[in-house]
């Protein structure tokens, strides 16, 4: 049966408006539609009357790109697990819901507007040591070469499924980066590869993180939750034992 | 090595410790107290051992008080600090949905135990402080007999003061129900035993403050 809903969404005009809630009404949704589907019929109510569509972040629309934000009723990517907002139905609310949806909230993640908030301090975290250095100017060394433990190959791969959406920043009460961080110290320390610049690379991604102004975990395990790609905590504590001993060694 | 406390694992890791060796004190305080239930005698001599070995006094204690002060100190930093972190708070958050009330609320449970602590501190250190090394009597000795089992129940009489500790052992409880785990992931240790580990946490967190609220309501109850 399509629903008819109550729209409370976070409206700012740009980085330094000061925004506020406002409220829509959207009819006749059909809970095959995605999320975003649903937005994109409110969007187009919007600009048919002659106002400012709701602007929000999206891409690939298929859970892989982690373009797509939102926090949707209390909680990142909304109240199903293991999606991205994309992937996130309709079929999960019911007729006559009022839905609030409101922008990844985090010192680090201004506002851009409406819905839109700049990530770009997980990219530069990335920058800061989440690659290895590799000669590629034609002696190029087949990775496969060098054997890896299967046990470490899994966990590296699983660390690597991290798409920097950000949600595990949405959800910590404090916007801490460290399940992002964790999981992108993680692939490299895991394999013999990224050994090498293990030391510098954990030093200067938290020394980043920390000059972005993300908050310290405190190991409520919410980002985990709330992670589209099941990223573990123990990602986590990889990454605390990789700072200790960088730390005494450096 | 340097500047890892200016550093957000740093300080957790920092936090960590001090929260562990918070936690074997606890275990050793409990430990003791439940003496009082079996044998006034045992646990005036325990009591007056541990108050006068220079061991305990001199080293032990000054790092047991600087524990608790750090610990407490570096809460309110990283609370002072996460705050910063999100200057503009949800209209709607759902925290239930992804994680324990006791996770999301440690700065209010370590509020009560601090608050406790003061108690604790006006009803038994300050004046065990004050015999011993403002009057500079250290016999633990009052109408020649140890003066410590004397003293311990006397506190338990009022209800009011059974009834504070009591609901300062449920902060306890419900701080270390998400502490005892945090502490150890906080150092790096999360692995095949951290299943295990979680189930003796919760033997640990529910079965210490349910220990001190036992020997609190039994010295209430029975008068001695």
């Amino acid at each position: 049966m399509n629903m008819n809903l109550t729209l409370k969404i976070w409206r700012q005009k740009n980085a330094s408006d000061k925004g506020s809630m406002v409220d829509y009404k959207v009819t006749d949704i059909s809970p095959d539609m995605s999320f975003l589907e649903m937005l994109d019929v409110l969007n187009e109510q919007l600009i048919n009357k002659g106002e400012e569509p709701v602007a929000f972040d999206h891409d690939c629309r298929e859970g892989i790109c982690g373009m797509c934000s939102l926090y949707i009723n209390g909680e990142a990517h909304g109240p199903d697990r293991g999606i991205t907002t994309c992937q996130l139905h309709m079929r999960m609310f019911k007729d006559g819901d009022t839905i609030t949806i409101e922008p990844f909230r985090a010192t680090a993640f201004p506002v851009v507007k409406d819905l839109i908030v700049d990530r770009s301090s997980f990219d530069r975290i990335q920058h800061a040591g989440g690659f290895i250095s590799v000669n590629t100017s034609g002696n190029t060394i087949d990775a496969n070469a060098i054997p890896v433990n299967k046990h470490d190959a899994d966990d590296a791969f699983s660390a690597a499924t991290c798409i920097g959406c950000g949600a595990c920043v949405a959800s910590c009460k404090n916007s801490s980066a460290m399940l992002f961080v964790g999981a992108k110290v993680s692939q490299f320390a895991l394999l013999p590869q990224g050994k090498v610049e293990a030391t510098d690379r954990v030093l200067n991604m938290v020394k980043q993180m920390d000059e972005e102004g993300f908050g310290n975990c405190t190991n409520t395990g919410a980002c985990e939750v709330e992670c589209p790609k099941g990223i573990s905590l123990e990602n986590i504590a990889r990454m605390n034992r990789e700072y200790l001993a960088a730390s005494l060694k450096g | 090595m340097s500047g890892i406390l200016n550093s957000s694992i740093g300080r957790k890791f920092a936090m960590a410790l001090s929260a562990l060796f918070l936690m074997v004190f606890l275990l050793q305080h409990f430990a003791i107290n439940l003496l009082s239930v079996f044998s006034g005698d045992t646990f005036n001599e325990v009591s007056h051992f541990m108050g006068t070995f220079w061991a305990v006094q001199y080293l032990l204690q000054p790092v047991l008080i600087f524990g608790v002060i750090f610990h407490f100190v570096m809460g309110f930093v990283l609370e002072i600090k996460n705050n910063k972190a999100r200057q503009i708070s949800y209209a709607k958050n759902n925290g239930a949905a992804n994680s324990t009330w006791m996770s999301r609320n440690m700065i209010w449970s370590g509020l009560a135990i601090l608050a406790f602590m003061v108690l604790h501190f006006i009803d038994f250190w300050i004046p065990e402080i004050n015999t011993k090394y403002i009057v500079g009597d250290m016999s633990g000795m009052h109408n020649g007999e140890y003066r410590y089992f004397h003293e311990l129940v006397e506190k338990f009489h009022s209800p009011l003061r059974v009834g504070a500790y009591v609901v300062a052992f449920v902060f306890l409880a419900l701080h270390l129900l998400h502490g005892f785990n945090s502490a150890f992931q906080s150092i790096g240790a999360n692995n095949k035993y951290t299943k295990g580990l979680k189930t003796f946490s919760k033997v640990y967190a529910i079965g210490i403050p349910l220990g001190f609220i036992f020997i609190a309501l039994f010295h209430h109850l029975t008068g001695h």
